[in-house]
């Protein structure tokens, strides 16, 4: 998928190109207003983009929205639920409205509300179920009809910290048999439900990669280490593999090295033979917060610079 | 898919109360009108008997009820369409009709036939009442009848002027509000036409009605409706479109 979408002339999302793999779970990230809902619309086909073509295995959405849209499930950031019907009114009419044959239909209810936890809640009004409740009925109702495609929009904002682990364990068992687009401002949720990620701001993808891939450039870039009686920064320079060092106060210092090398265990034998005291010795990590402040932070930036 | 979404509007309606307070308030209606003209019936006999061709029960005792059924629809179908699409904006659940695997021509259609089911169910209030003067006497099935589809077609194009109007805002009370003003203006603008061949008559809701409330069944004002209720119905359609194509 390659898409824009403008909005009264402002382009709100600029050519932002997704592709999935089945069972994949791809977390959208981005602050508030980057796109990503604009994104999410687009895809379910709520939204006709600018520019641009969607295709949901094979199936183009602009021309064939409805043989699309089918193998789509969609939760949006506000759970689309009618408050006066009860669960199992509003699952059944969820799977007969994407084409569940009719046979099928309490069969797949009873499956989506299983795997979403309100098996007993079928004869509960949705307006009387607590906003956790109401949140799982809405994932009940977009993977209802087993589709291709599950996109869930920030699917954990308003749960409390046991329903979001449910849920996040619920993803991560859509995520083997259906595929995920996923999206938050919660960067651990990402890291522990996702396979890829990708980061929006303004509008653009400023960084696409795996979870695995992200993992494996954290650490061995780096040291923190701090000495009861520091020695010159000259000296840890001098260390072999020690690219360039950094003081972070009086008694702690930051060591920069190459991924190749990893000067630690020289460092604790000239900390012992010199007697500097070492007390603390950290890898630094690379964290996806890291990388994500990094990326929206810096891109404010530049776009404050380019408009004075 | 259309029935779907039908079914899901009349459960919707049946859900609250409002439909079940409209049908009790319409009955209540009904069946004084019907209780007056059967007493009136009964006074005007004795004279009647001296016509050569007098007016049967029918067009005494049941006309009438059709007749006042019409202005009480005016005032309750903007009750009944003004959630159709207003509240669902509302409460953002229009996005669960557009992400199915349905057009939106089917969803208007679904929203329509389901109001018009429930329309349907009004009107057959009406009839089954009408069906208990076979017990006195014989009835005219025929003018029931054109009166019962004059009443069903009216209040479609109703329904389909408060469809379009729901479509328009978030606010059911404001759909509510400017779909009666849109009816009631339509039903009297031809009020001030003197001319007969004016074109306010051709606009004119009530006009059109009149034919089927004599008994005849004319085919012009049957078209008229026909397409009447296509034209708001592709005006919805369009509106909806425009939702998803915005910018």
């Amino acid at each position: 998928m390659q898409l824009s979408r403008d909005f009264g002339g402002r382009r709100a999302v600029h050519d932002v190109s997704l592709t999935l793999a089945r069972g994949e779970v791809l977390g959208l990230l981005g602050p508030n207003g980057a796109g990503k809902t604009t994104t999410m619309q687009m895809i379910t086909g709520n939204l006709a983009p600018s520019a641009g073509e969607i295709s949901i295995c094979g199936i183009d959405l602009l021309d064939r929205p409805v043989e699309a849209k089918a193998r789509i499930g969609y939760l949006p950031e506000t759970p689309p639920l009618y408050r006066d019907f009860t669960v199992d009114e509003y699952l059944r009419l969820a799977a007969r409205l994407h084409r569940v044959p009719a046979a099928k239909v309490a069969s797949a209810v009873v499956r989506a509300k299983q795997r979403c936890g309100v098996a007993d809640m079928g004869e509960r009004m949705i307006a009387t179920l607590s906003k956790g409740y109401q949140q799982r009925v809405g994932i009940a109702q977009a993977i209802v009809h087993d589709p291709d495609l599950v996109v869930l929009d920030e699917p954990t904002v308003g749960l409390d910290p046991n329903q979001i682990r449910e849920i996040r364990a619920l993803i991560r068992e859509l995520g083997t048999d259906h595929s995920v687009i996923l999206s938050t401002h919660i960067l651990p949720e990402v890291e522990s439900v996702c396979d890829r990620v990708q980061i929006l701001n303004n509008g653009k993808v400023v960084y696409a990669d795996t979870i695995a891939a992200l993992r494996q450039t954290r650490g061995g870039q780096a040291l923190t280490v701090a000495f009861l009686r520091p020695p010159a920064p000259a000296l840890l320079a001098a260390i072999e593999g020690v690219r360039e060092v950094e003081a972070l106060s009086a008694q702690r210092l930051r060591v920069f090295h190459g991924p190749e090398s990893n000067p630690a265990q020289a460092l604790v034998r000239r900390s012992v033979e010199l007697d500097w005291g070492l007390v603390e010795l950290t890898p630094v990590e690379t964290t996806l917060e890291e990388v994500f402040i990094n990326l929206t932070q810096r891109d404010d930036a530049e776009v404050a610079e380019a408009t004075p | 898919m259309i029935g779907t979404i039908a079914a899901k509007e009349l459960r919707s309606l049946f859900n609250s109360p409002l439909a079940w307070v409209v049908l009790a308030v319409l009955q209540v209606i009904f069946g004084y009108l019907f209780m007056v003209g059967v007493g009136r019936y009964g006074e005007l006999q004795p004279q009647l008997a001296q016509y050569p061709n007098p007016p049967g029960i029918t067009e005494i005792v049941v006309a009438p009820v059709f007749g006042v059924g019409a202005i009480v629809l005016l005032l309750v179908v903007p009750l009944l369409s003004m959630r159709l699409i207003a509240e669902e904006r509302r409460n953002q659940t229009l996005t669960f009709l557009v992400s199915a695997p349905v057009s939106v021509l089917q969803i208007v259609l679904g929203k329509f036939a389901g109001l018009v089911l429930f329309l349907l169910i009004a009107t057959g209030l009406i009839v089954a009442m009408s069906t208990a003067l076979y017990a006195g006497g014989r009835i005219d099935l025929g003018l029931v009848a054109a009166n019962a589809l004059g009443l069903v077609l009216l209040s479609g194009a109703f329904a389909a002027v408060g469809l379009y109007l729901s479509s328009l805002t978030a606010q059911p009370v404001t759909a509510a509000i400017s779909a009666f003003a849109t009816l009631l203006v339509l039903w009297i603008v031809n009020i001030g036409a003197s001319d007969p061949g004016s074109v306010l008559h051709l606009l004119s809701l009530l006009r059109h009605y009149e034919s089927f409330a004599r008994g005849t069944l004319n085919t012009g004002d049957l078209a008229w409706f026909a397409l009447f209720i296509a034209v708001f119905l592709w005006l919805t359609v369009r509106r909806l479109d425009r939702d998803r194509l915005a910018s």
